[in-house]
C-alpha cells in the first residue's frame, strides 16, 4: 500500500491509498479522480494519463523505460517533470508520492 | 442515399471483423472512417508494434493484423468510405438516417459504432490564440506545400511528420524545426538528414524550446518560444506547422441520445444494443460489467451484434445458426467450393 496524492490542476488535493502492484494511473481511475484520461488503458499508447511528479519524488521513481519519453512528446503541455502516470508501478517504495495533473489531457 | 442493411462506423479490427461477421450470415453492410485508411488505432498508434494476445496468431504487429483481416473480407464486396466522419444519427421512419461531415448520407435499420475511443484529431498548440490562426497561417497538416515557397516556416514536433516536413521544405523555405527535447523519434535517417541540415545553415535547430505565445494583429508575424531554463525567444515567421501526433475525441457520437460513461457506451451483452434501438456498441468504445479492452473481445460483440441486425434488416426472415465448416450457404457466399 501507498497513499499517493493527486493534485487536480485547480489545486484540489485527492489522498488515495493505493495497492502495490497496480499503476499510479489505475489508483486515480479506480478513485474517480478528475483528469486522468487513460484513454488507451495503460498500454503506453497514447498520452492522457499525463502527470507532473514532484521534483524530489521525480528522481526516486523508477526512470522512464523506451517508448515513454516518444509518447510525452505528445502530452499537452509537458514539462521536464512529466512522466506517464500508467507507467510508474505502485510499491512501499513510493509512499507519499505526490503528483499534479494538468488542466487538460488532450 | 446509400440504403445498407448496417453501417458500420469505425474501420478499425473489430469494425472489420463485425463486417465480415455481417456478409458471413447474408447481410449487406457499409464501413465508414474518418481517417483515411483502414486499421484504427492498429494503424494510427502502433503499426509497428507487436500483439501477442490474438487468439491462434502468437505474435503480430498492428499493420499485420489489419492486413490480414483485410485479406479475411476479400471475398465479399464491402464498401469502404474513408476520410469521413459520422456527424449525425436520426430516426427517420423504421430506419436511421446516418449523415457525414462531406455530405454522404445513409438509410439503415443498423448502425453497428466501432468506433474505439473516438475520432482521431490533431493535437493542438495549448495557447488560446492559437486558433485564430488556425488553416490561415498555422496548420497541423500540410495540403499545399507551395503555399511556403520563399517564406519562413516554424515546424514543432520531433516525430516523423515533422522530421519529413523540415527535411522538405528546407529546399525552397527558410524553416525554424522545434522540439520539446534533445532527441528525436523518427526514423534514424531523416534525423540524420536533419542533423546535416542544421549543419549546413538549412534548417535553424531549437530544442528544449516550446510554443509560449503567437503575435500578429491579421496576419502570423512571430512566435515566442520558451526554453526549458525559461528563456524566451522571439522568431519572426509566416507559417506554423504543428505536428504533435492525434488524439482521440468521442466527437459528435456525444450527441446522438446514447447513454454515455467516461467515452464509453452502454450496452447490454445479449446483443451489444444501446439505450436506442438499432444502433450497437461494440470493441472499445463499449461498455458493460466485466468489459476488457482486448482486441478478441471486440471481435466477440461484433459477432453477436451482427446477429442482431439480421432480425432488423430481414424482418420476415428466420436467422439460422451454421459453422462455415459445413453450410453449404456459407461456403457460396464466401466463393469457396462445398465438400
Amino acid at each position: 500500500m501507498a497513499k499517493i496524492t493527486y493534485i487536480t490542476h485547480d489545486n484540489q488535493k485527492h489522498e488515495v491509498e493505493v495497492q502495490n502492484g497496480l499503476t499510479v494511473m489505475e489508483g486515480a481511475v479506480q478513485n474517480d479522480i478528475p483528469g486522468i484520461d487513460a484513454d488507451c488503458g495503460g498500454g503506453m499508447a497514447c498520452a492522457t494519463c499525463h502527470v507532473y511528479v514532484k521534483e524530489d519524488w521525480f528522481n526516486k521513481i523508477p526512470k522512464k523505460e523506451d517508448g515513454e519519453e516518444d509518447m510525452l512528446d505528445m502530452a499537452f503541455e509537458p514539462k521536464t517533470n512529466s512522466r506517464l502516470s500508467c507507467q510508474i508501478v505502485v510499491s512501499d517504495e513510493i509512499d507519499g508520492l505526490e503528483v499534479n495533473i494538468p488542466s487538460k489531457q488532450a | 442515399m446509400i440504403k445498407t442493411d448496417a453501417l458500420i462506423i469505425g474501420a478499425g479490427p473489430t469494425g472489420l471483423f463485425t463486417a465480415h461477421q455481417l456478409k458471413l450470415i447474408g447481410l449487406n453492410c457499409e464501413v465508414v472512417d474518418n481517417l483515411d485508411k483502414i486499421g484504427g488505432q492498429c494503424i494510427e498508434l502502433y503499426p509497428d508494434k507487436p500483439i501477442y494476445d490474438i487468439p491462434a496468431v502468437p505474435e503480430c504487429t498492428g499493420e499485420e493484423l489489419t492486413n490480414n483481416l483485410v485479406n479475411q473480407l476479400k471475398p465479399f464486396d464491402i464498401k469502404f468510405h474513408l476520410n469521413e466522419r459520422v456527424e449525425e444519427v436520426k430516426k427517420e421512419n423504421d430506419n436511421w438516417l446516418v449523415k457525414t461531415n462531406n455530405g454522404k448520407s445513409f438509410s439503415t435499420p443498423n448502425v453497428i459504432i466501432a468506433g474505439g475511443v473516438g475520432s482521431f484529431e490533431p493535437r493542438k498548440f495549448s495557447p488560446k490564440e492559437c486558433e485564430k490562426f488556425e488553416n490561415k497561417s498555422l496548420f497541423y497538416s500540410v495540403k499545399d506545400k507551395k503555399i511556403f515557397t520563399g517564406k519562413t516556416v516554424s515546424i514543432f514536433g520531433g516525430g516523423d511528420s515533422a522530421l519529413d516536413w523540415a527535411v522538405e521544405l528546407s529546399k525552397e523555405c527558410s524553416v525554424n524545426l522545434i522540439h520539446r527535447r534533445d532527441e528525436f523519434r523518427g526514423a534514424q535517417a531523416t534525423i540524420d538528414k536533419v542533423h546535416q541540415l542544421v549543419k549546413d545553415g538549412k534548417i535553424n535547430l531549437f530544442t528544449q524550446y516550446q510554443m509560449v505565445s503567437v503575435k500578429g494583429d491579421k496576419n502570423l508575424e512571430s512566435i515566442d518560444i520558451k526554453h526549458d531554463n525559461n528563456d524566451i525567444k522571439n522568431l519572426k515567421t509566416d507559417y506554423v506547422l504543428g505536428f504533435f501526433g492525434l488524439i482521440m475525441q468521442l466527437g459528435p457520437i456525444a450527441n446522438w441520445g446514447l447513454n454515455i460513461d467516461k467515452k464509453t457506451i452502454e450496452v447490454d451483452t445479449e446483443k451489444f444494443e444501446t439505450n436506442q434501438k438499432g444502433i450497437y456498441a461494440v470493441g472499445d468504445i463499449c461498455n458493460y460489467p466485466g468489459k476488457l479492452k482486448l482486441i478478441l473481445s471486440g471481435f466477440h460483440e461484433g459477432a453477436l451484434a451482427a446477429r442482431a441486425c439480421f432480425k432488423l434488416a430481414r424482418p420476415n426472415e428466420k436467422y439460422r445458426f451454421e459453422f462455415t465448416t459445413s453450410s453449404k450457404t456459407i461456403k457460396e457466399r464466401l466463393g469457396v467450393k462445398g465438400d
